[in-house]
């Protein structure tokens, strides 16, 4: 296959024509596509031509803020707008990169509306060609069978979740961008429009004047007397402020630590005075509820074998280690593992200790019976791996409120810790070679 | 007068004038279908440019005057200074004199300078010009804020960011329309220092109107205003003026097209010169809007 030849795949809107399709249609170093597609001279035209068709439409979700991508972004779509059967994407390096006055410009690139459609135009085709290939109903492919789809032809062993392939609809990837801010006569349309933050500063204004309104309400009920300390019972733990990544995506502007903190400030001075329905509901706005963590684990219903005896199972992992417990009811304390007592299969007491702190924690130590199977690992990370397999069997036995202060204990938690690779150049994952000045 | 020199300037903004020997031609071919359609953008550009010029032609067409008197500057406190020793040297011909070691503001002076500025407020409001107020007191900024909304304008009373009116293009927006009058409520910031605006306004050609009180720098200001900018009173008072000044400069002009739409062609002649934006007798009841004699 010619590295160097043009690739001629055709676009997916052309895929009508019975033109000859290039097999084996490789292209140069694609910014975009992580594997080229592969030379398949057997394979049928429409599964080629999708193979080399759908790479254009994987997008690499990155940050806005990433201006290379998005240099890289304006070669995809030039390259895609030339509509013509495709090239070899050239980075197109407009006079806005290459001077260094005009980075803010280039930070703030902009997509036009036609752009956008395009894309998602192109999306829609590329995610029916993604079902033929897996076989599926065009119809009644959904964005998860899509994402289902891309681990399985484009599996990727990279830690970074974001930047790993995906195929998502741009409405998702690009951000959000404001309209043209003024009118056919040139006169912008929002008030505060020559602030350079209108969003913000008019949210802000409109919390001050709210605040004044609650203050003169308060000034007139103080004066006829009717007066009355109430407490605020209503901001507990069951809720929180909205972050400031959540307000700049609710104002689609850019703000400062300070602009944030200063608007928290203010709508703490709002909620702190009495205020009436409407306040309460401009408040409401910026506030999320906190899911309490232990809602969230599945505590398992107890199981009962032949005697009659209740037991219930639990998984663990620890490094490499993978264990799994089966905890009875009642017992002495036994614990077996692989068949073999605890006691000789962990002659260390470090390990034995793992092994006894959830009994320890809740006062069950000689209560339970435990059976349980373990592979991989060395001996502290199979010991790690049967303590958590050991806890979360327990979660059946006891109260929801011991679950919690077992999951605060962090005997709920799988440990993420891994073996951090070798690099190249490096001793190890941290230790350098020795430094030798001469 | 001032209003000539910023007449050009003002055109540009929005209006286009009507090129004459073209219309000229254009008359010539009355009668036929094509000729009647082409009068028609030429009546709106003659009809636009007549009613550009119409308050041109009296010396207070909006009857600015009305709208305050000495008296109620002096209820309202605007003729308070600060001490003596905040004097700034160039508003000596403004200031009265003292009263025990506090400057008192030649209120007549007042009264004129806020004439002037009330005056060319409107005219630049009728012209459909785009104002912006501006102030860096954190006391009035809610209000300045609410006056600008209620009258259809701009404000900004926030953080001046650097390069908002001499790097617009990059702020704000490549085709953006900068302002065409720049209010000052209060000239300083809040470190007492000279509004980053009041220089950044004067590089970019644009007139402002400001506030001006004993301790401030009258200079760079088109139309500077000596009076009090702290106390309350003083400044609700002067809001409200400007606020009025601009909604009534409006609603002129919406009465003054509506007025010539009826009409037809030909404008309207200046029956009376003293009676100012009346165009014709039968009209000039419905044009309320405080004529004096």
């Amino acid at each position: 296959m010619a590295g160097h030849a043009p690739c001629s795949a055709p676009l997916p809107g052309s895929l009508a024509d019975p033109a000859p399709i290039c097999a084996g249609a490789v292209c140069r170093p694609c910014p975009i596509a992580l594997r080229p597609a592969p030379p398949a001279p057997n394979m049928a035209a429409p599964s080629v031509s999708c193979g080399a068709a759908v790479p254009y439409r994987l997008f690499l979700a990155g940050r806005v803020s990433f201006a290379r991508e998005q240099g890289l972004w304006k070669a995809a779509a030039s390259g895609l707008q030339t509509g013509t059967r495709c090239q070899i994407l050239r980075l197109k390096h407009s006079p806005a990169v290459t001077t260094k006055k005009n980075v803010a410009a280039l930070r703030r690139e902009s997509y036009t509306v036609d752009f956008i459609k395009k894309q998602i135009e192109e999306f829609n085709i590329g995610k029916r060609h993604l079902a033929n290939m897996m076989g599926e109903d065009p119809e009644t492919f959904t964005q998860e069978d899509v994402d289902r789809a891309i681990t399985y032809l484009f599996p990727s062993g990279l830690f970074e979740k974001r930047a790993r392939p995906i195929m998502k609809h741009p409405e998702e990837i690009f951000p959000k961008q404001r309209a043209v801010q003024w009118g056919e006569d040139g006169r912008p349309f929002h008030f505060l429009f020559y602030t350079g933050k209108q969003s913000y500063y008019s949210l802000m204004h409109e919390a001050y004047g709210k605040v004044l309104h609650a203050e003169e309400r308060q000034d007139q009920l103080r004066a006829k007397g009717l007066f009355s300390e109430k407490s605020k019972s209503k901001d507990p733990i069951g809720s929180r402020w909205l972050i400031k990544e959540e307000l700049e995506e609710m104002l689609v502007e850019k703000l400062s630590d300070q602009d944030y903190a200063q608007f928290i400030r203010l709508l703490e001075r709002l909620s702190a005075l009495p205020c009436d329905a409407a306040e309460e509901e401009f408040v409401g706005r910026f506030r999320r509820t906190v899911t309490v963590q232990s809602k969230k684990h599945l505590i398992e219903p107890l199981q009962y074998d032949e005697q009659g005896m209740a037991f219930s199972t639990g998984q663990g992992k620890r490094k490499t280690a993978n264990a799994e417990a089966v905890v009875y009811g009642h017992g002495s304390g036994k614990i077996e593992i692989n068949g073999v007592d605890y006691l000789l299969y962990f002659p260390v007491t470090q390990d034995r200790e793992q092994l006894m702190f959830p009994f320890h924690f809740l006062d069950r130590l000689g209560k339970h019976d435990v059976t349980c199977t373990v592979s991989g690992g060395g001996r502290s990370s199979q010991a790690g791996a049967i303590r958590l397999a050991m806890s979360r069997a327990l979660c059946s036995f006891i109260t929801e409120d011991e679950v919690e202060w077992m999951r605060q204990a962090g005997l709920l938690t799988t440990d993420p810790r891994v073996r951090e690779r070798k690099k190249p150049g490096q001793e190890g994952a941290r230790r350098k070679f020795t430094w030798k000045k001469r | 007068m001032a209003t000539g020199a910023v007449l050009p300037r003002l055109l540009g903004a929005g209006v286009r004038a009507a090129p004459r020997g073209r219309a000229a031609q254009r008359g010539r071919t009355l009668g036929s279908a094509a000729a009647a359609a082409a009068r028609e953008p030429e009546r709106d550009s003659d009809r636009s440019a007549r009613i550009l010029s119409e308050p041109l032609k009296h010396s207070d067409f909006f009857n600015v005057k009305e709208l305050f008197s000495v008296r109620s500057l002096f209820n309202a406190r605007v003729h308070l200074g600060h001490k003596a020793g905040c004097r700034h040297r160039f508003m000596e011909p403004y200031i009265f004199g003292s009263r025990l070691g506090q400057d008192i503001i030649d209120l007549e002076q007042t009264a004129t300078h806020l004439q002037l500025a009330l005056n060319f407020t409107a005219h630049v409001a009728f012209r459909g010009g785009i104002i912006l107020f501006v102030s860096r007191a954190r006391q009035f900024s809610h209000l300045i804020e609410s006056t600008a909304r209620s009258c259809g304008e701009y404000a900004h009373t926030r953080y001046f960011k650097g390069g908002l009116l001499t790097n617009a293009p990059l702020l704000l927006g490549a085709q953006v329309r900068l302002p065409d009058l720049i209010i000052f409520l209060h000239t300083l910031n809040n470190v007492f220092e000279p509004h980053v605006a009041v220089r950044d306004a004067a590089k970019m050609s644009i007139p402002t109107v400001g506030v001006v009180d004993t301790n401030c720098n009258p200079c760079l200001i088109t139309y500077p205003v000596p009076g009090n900018d702290d106390s309350p009173p003083a400044v609700q008072l002067f809001c409200q003026l400007f606020q009025t000044a601009v909604t009534r400069a409006k609603e002129k002009r919406r009465q003054l097209e509506a007025l010539y739409r009826l009409q037809g062609a030909p404008g309207p002649h200046p029956a009376d010169p003293a009676a100012p934006g009346a165009p014709s007798p039968g009209a000039q009841a419905q044009l309320g809007v405080g004529h004096s004699p």
